[in-house]
């Protein structure tokens, strides 16, 4: 049976029907004529369905904090169809057999496609590449390899590992921390950190993996995918890469478009995040960055944590917030309330160009006759007071905790069968 | 004022009244007696999740002498688990009705979660955090210049002070350039660049990184503690090239007028930022600062607690 999205418009343009079976668009017709099953969209807008590159499910390992199952719900609220389950769990998905347990869990869900993204080396330990080619080859197919948490940073390992992704068309994702530099890091690095004597995480410490690795990129002609990029400097670097025509990609999460260091200031861990919140100045380059291109996606970095780890002192606390529920309601504010994108350039940072950094062939389509019917509809005019305890996520380590965030999540559709209506899980 | 967390909560105002408080109570401790009613029946808990004698002892006898209760919880590092040590410990002292908790802390800011987390509802008072502050060491350190330079009394305003160590990991740096630009004292830094905190050009201070012209016309010389793990990791080249440039000995303290006079927060690394014979001499007032750390205490835990600000002890 059908389904119709009666009176939706597609990047908030003209109002039709979206007319979905079999889990594809099978028409696009004028509004009130489709047939079938009707959704009221009246008046709301349709994206593609988000894809997260970058998102922690803490499963196996960390059910306390977070489950697959209770990820994907966080997610498919948050209007996502797919996410990218980091590596760095316990046991880290360093393995075939770990990525495959993670992607089956995701199935086994089935309220979004869980793709498993793979350790660069074993156990997170930067010193031997993990098996690579399995991880690739088997049931998960993974594209994505990452030590997120860790960084890379062994100069040969990194570029063995880029160079080794190429005979699957992976990518490895960085997570620019050169260590050395931040050992004991706790926040931004500058006078702020000088006066609340916590311990500085440069952002050379940052730009100058960014800088290396753009530099081997092009070297070895793979291509590099950017985590969590935080910094003006970072920007810079990431545009000279691509105006040298090296294949970077980038992405920046919701918080780092939003939040600046000073909220540190109240010695609250819920600001505590790697990389730490920086200043003014380096959010409105991210802003530009991300709405002149620069910067690829917005990846949310969603990293729940038990309420223990963050109802303590500063330097205690584990690093990470939550992202998948809020991330459109930050981006709507930060990007398209100001005009630096619209909705169509939205749906292109969190969906489409996501899906091609991540190899997801069944994501990040067009809403077109044909397209796999990965939809979200999200009502422009609302705004949502975000309350922690009526998240999805098991965690409640939100930032944004009595903030007011612009756009809700009304609906959302995964190949064609619907995990949100009217704002719930379905 | 509620807690006492930094020295940049005290007002001018505020810093002259516990200055001036500290004055009048340090009379008890001349006496035979050496106690006063004021805070009986409250409670003092010292909450200290790092080791530090002089400190704990000090606010120990300070509240004692002031006769209130004092509890002595010492939280040392791999007994607790890490975080929810904090939290619970302050639960804890919260069912036991601890009016005020003197908290040292490792990490930045533990004083300041304590008393804004919603776990406690006494007074918090920082008796040191990570690298970040130590706002009673600033007033007894204030109280100590104000009593050889000033008379013992009024306010700091001309008087030159230079701050000289490892200003990077001190809170005792932070507190003091707070606390004693409000006075109005003019505070240099004297540091290797590798010890002077990020921004440090923000601060209400100035900087230098030669010891020896900083030395000249100066009121004071407050001499840091280099701690022993700052000594192996690349913040300077050898412990005899540190004491060369950074320490003082005979021949600095005669680049300094007469009258200037030498702090040291302690405990002193004789032979590395002090040398035994400035250490020994008249000018070094070390044993004095301990003394005024208990009246400054004494005055903090008094205004916090007492409840009146105005009237004599």
């Amino acid at each position: 049976m059908s389904l119709v999205l009666r009176g939706v418009r597609p990047y908030g343009e003209e109002a039709v029907d979206l007319v979905v079976a079999d889990g594809l668009i099978v028409e696009v017709a004028p509004a009130g004529t489709g047939d079938g099953r009707v959704l009221d969209a009246d008046g709301l807008v349709a994206l593609p369905g988000f894809v997260d590159l970058h998102t922690h499910l803490r499963e196996p390992g960390r059910e306390d904090a977070e489950t697959v199952l209770s990820g994907s719900q966080a997610a498919a609220l948050g209007g996502f169809t797919s996410v990218h389950a980091m590596a760095n769990t316990d046991p880290v998905a360093d393995t075939a057999g770990v990525v495959e347990q993670v992607w089956r869990l995701g199935q086994a869900a089935g309220l979004v496609d869980v793709r498993p993204v793979g350790a660069v080396t074993v156990g997170l330990g930067g010193e031997r590449m993990a098996e690579l080619g399995a991880m690739a080859d088997c049931a998960a197919a993974v594209r994505v390899f990452s030590d997120d948490g860790k960084c890379v940073h062994d100069a040969v390992l990194m570029r063995r590992a880029l160079e080794y992704v190429k005979a699957f068309d992976g990518v490895v994702a960085q997570h620019a921390q050169e260590p050395r530099l931040t050992e004991g890091a706790q926040m931004n690095e500058g006078a702020l950190s000088g006066r609340l004597g916590l311990a500085g995480w440069p952002a050379v410490a940052e730009e100058a993996i960014i800088a290396r690795d753009v530099l081997l990129a092009q070297h070895v002609g793979s291509r590099l995918q950017v985590g969590h990029v935080s910094t003006a400097g970072s920007v810079e670097v990431i545009r000279w890469a691509k105006g040298r025509g090296v294949d970077v990609t980038a992405e920046v999460t919701p918080h780092h478009l939003l939040l600046t260091e000073d909220l540190v200031a109240s010695y609250d861990p819920v600001y505590k995040v790697n990389p730490p919140l920086r200043t003014a100045e380096d959010v409105a380059a991210l802003r530009a960055a991300l709405a002149d291109g620069t910067i690829d996606a917005i990846a949310t970095d969603h990293a729940p944590h038990p309420h223990e780890d963050k109802d303590c002192e500063w330097g205690a606390a584990a690093m990470g917030m939550l992202g998948l529920q809020t991330a459109l309601g930050v981006a709507i504010e930060t990007m398209v309330e100001p005009g630096l994108l619209s909705w169509r350039q939205l749906a292109d940072r969190m969906s489409v160009t996501p899906a091609r950094i991540g190899r997801v062939s069944t994501q990040g389509h067009d809403l077109v006759v044909g397209a796999v019917a990965n939809i979200t509809v999200i009502d422009p005019s609302a705004r949502t007071v975000v309350e922690p305890t009526a998240l999805a996520s098991r965690s409640r380590n939100t930032p944004y905790a009595g903030r007011t965030l612009p756009g809700r999540v009304l609906h959302t559709l995964y190949a064609g069968t619907p995990t949100v209506l009217d704002g719930a899980l379905a | 004022m509620r807690h006492l967390l930094s020295a940049a909560d005290l007002s001018l105002d505020d810093a002259l009244l516990v200055l001036d408080t500290a004055t009048e109570l340090a009379t008890v401790t001349d006496r035979s007696v050496k106690k006063l009613p004021t805070l009986r029946g409250r409670t003092v808990v010292n909450l200290f999740f790092e080791d530090s004698t002089r400190t704990r002892i000090s606010f120990e006898v300070a509240a004692k002498r002031l006769s209130a209760d004092v509890i002595n919880f010492a939280a040392k590092g791999s007994s607790v688990s890490k975080g929810e040590s904090l939290k619970d410990t302050a639960l804890t002292l919260e069912a036991m009705g601890a009016d005020a908790v003197v908290v040292r802390h490792h990490a930045s800011g533990a004083p300041h979660r304590l008393a804004t987390a919603g776990w406690i509802g006494g007074s918090v008072v920082n008796a040191g955090d990570g690298t970040h502050e130590h706002p009673t060491q600033a007033l007894l350190d204030a109280y100590t210049l104000r009593r050889h330079l000033r008379g013992g009394s009024g306010d700091l305003a001309g008087l030159r002070v230079a701050i000289v160590g490892d200003i990077l990991h001190s809170r005792v740096a932070r507190s003091n350039v707070l606390l004693l630009r409000t006075l109005g004292a003019e505070v240099t830094l004297v540091a290797p660049p590798t010890l002077m905190p990020f921004g440090v050009e923000t601060w209400p201070c100035a900087t230098g990184f030669d010891l020896d012209d900083a030395l000249d016309g100066l009121d004071a010389v407050m001499m840091l503690r280099v701690q022993a793990e700052r000594m192996h990791a690349a913040y300077f080249p050898s412990t005899a090239e540190y004491s060369r440039r950074y320490g003082i000995d005979a021949r600095r303290l005669a680049l300094m007028p007469e009258h200037a006079i030498v702090l040291h927060p302690g405990p002193m690394n004789r032979g590395m930022e002090i040398s035994a014979d400035v250490a020994d001499s008249e000018r070094a007032v070390m044993v004095e600062q301990v003394a005024n750390g208990v009246s400054v205490r004494m005055a903090v835990l008094y205004l916090l607690l007492g409840g009146q600000k105005e009237g004599s002890p």
